[in-house]
């Protein structure tokens, strides 16, 4: 059994992005995805700081502070693409005209709660930055995480157990070892890693999962 | 005769009180009023209540003026990123209080303040631990939760180029909150790389008309 890396994770998530689609990534694992979107295929990226038509990442020397992602790393920008001020940006995102958003998370209910702003860790401030925004109002929220905490905790939960971002909002999950949706009957599995059975990933994911008919094995390319 | 430019920094940050609503424009370092905020810290103000998408990183800027102690309160977005050490520090030994709030619903209650609405229902964290205390109502088979206006004494903002009447453009993504800030406080300070001559900026492309600007101070490149 071999688990997807994290580029893997978002080579997989970046498969089903759909041609001509507005999409935001979230901070962290997402914005991997971008690399790996299909050739012949035309998505725009859209940035919380303003941006749509967000482009790869400038050759080094070529940064330029005024262009960068949510996540801060340097960008460029694609022709086609524009600039617009933070209230048109969450207007974008609030009023439905982006068609999916692929976030980051530290759980995921089997209704497909989010949380995925604050751990309650007294140590560390929390930050929720646009992720309401996003999970109330993207068109389609989708997940990219690793299967289990490093501790091995599952991230799939009946309930989640740390503060929600937003409830029933996510429909499909990219985790290291499967992929999943989420269904009004429980959480369905699409796709898993070969050598893996279905008992294998029950052990480690909380709620109860049901195998689809059509289920294939979860396969990605070294990236 | 209208001539919002000043000659100083220090006349640009002229008459702050202790105790002021700052809204700070930037996203990370991008677009921060850094000029501004250094000239605020050698004005003296204090108790501040600081407005800004984050809450500083490295030594200058927010962090610097977080660093001299001037900071009572910090509303954001979030406050944790590359480098905000010295918000890290002076939260975690409860020397600055932190109002967390929704990045599209920050922006939005500075949008209704300057355009004098009383507020909004956004689904942005309702049903939500952000939500706690505030009123939530269904509308159309949806949960929103109500927010109230965010109006600043002052707004302090970078912008790239302004004419003496206030009209200003922007670079890039550097615009983010700047223009929604400009509109939301009593008096609204910028900073601009340059000044030109009134009718040199096209009126096609301005993005904050001059009505929204108070003084304008030129500095030229960001700190």
């Amino acid at each position: 059994m071999k688990p997807l890396s994290r580029r893997q994770i978002a080579w997989r998530a970046a498969q089903d992005v759909a041609d001509g689609s507005y999409v935001n990534l979230g901070i962290g694992l997402p914005t991997l995805v971008s690399d790996f979107i299909p050739p012949g295929r035309e998505i725009v990226f859209h940035s919380e700081n303003g941006i749509l038509g967000v482009g790869p990442a400038p050759p080094k020397g070529e940064e330029d502070r005024d262009l960068i992602n949510a996540t801060k790393q340097p960008i460029t920008l694609l022709p086609g693409g524009c600039f617009f001020t933070h209230s048109d940006s969450f207007a974008m995102i609030r009023g439905g005209h982006l068609d999916l958003a692929l976030l980051g998370a530290f759980e995921v209910s089997e209704r497909g709660d989010l949380a995925n702003w604050t751990t309650e860790d007294p140590e560390w401030p929390p930050g929720v930055g646009g992720a309401m925004d996003l999970a109330a109002g993207a068109r389609e929220v989708r997940v990219l995480m690793e299967h289990t905490t490093k501790e091995a905790t599952p991230r799939l939960r009946r309930r989640c157990t740390y503060p929600l971002t937003a409830a029933h909002v996510v429909r499909r999950v990219y985790t290291n070892l499967a992929v999943i949706d989420v269904t009004d009957e429980g959480l369905l599995v699409r796709e898993i890693v070969p050598g893996m059975t279905l008992a294998d990933l029950q052990a480690v994911t909380e709620p109860t999962l049901r195998l689809a008919d059509d289920w294939r094995p979860l396969e990605a390319p070294a990236v | 005769m209208i001539d919002k430019r000043v000659r100083s920094l220090a006349e640009a940050v002229a008459g702050i009180r202790d105790g002021a609503v700052v809204l700070c424009g930037g996203f990370g370092a991008s677009g921060q009023p850094d000029h501004l905020i250094h000239a605020l810290i050698e004005q003296g103000a204090k108790d501040l209540v600081i407005v800004s998408n984050n809450a500083g990183a490295g030594h200058t800027g927010l962090a610097a003026l977080l660093d001299a102690g001037r900071v009572r309160k910090v509303i954001c977005s979030y406050p944790r990123s590359a480098g905000s050490v010295v918000f890290e520090r002076l939260w975690a030994a409860g020397k600055v209080e932190l109002e967390l709030v929704p990045q599209g619903t920050l922006s939005e209650r500075m949008r209704a303040a300057g355009a004098g609405l009383g507020g909004f229902y956004t689904p942005a964290g309702a049903g939500t631990k952000l939500a706690e205390g505030k009123e939530q109502r269904v509308i159309d088979g949806r949960l929103y939760v109500f927010e109230k206006p965010l109006k600043g004494d002052v707004a302090l903002i970078r912008a790239e180029r302004a004419d003496r009447w206030g009209n200003l453009v922007y670079r890039k993504a550097a615009r983010n909150f700047n223009p929604v800030m400009a509109m939301a406080a009593d008096l609204t300070v910028v900073e601009v790389k340059e000044t030109v001559g009134l009718g040199a900026l096209d009126p096609e492309a301005i993005v904050t008309p001059g009505i929204f600007v108070d003084r304008v101070v030129e500095v030229g490149d960001p700190l």
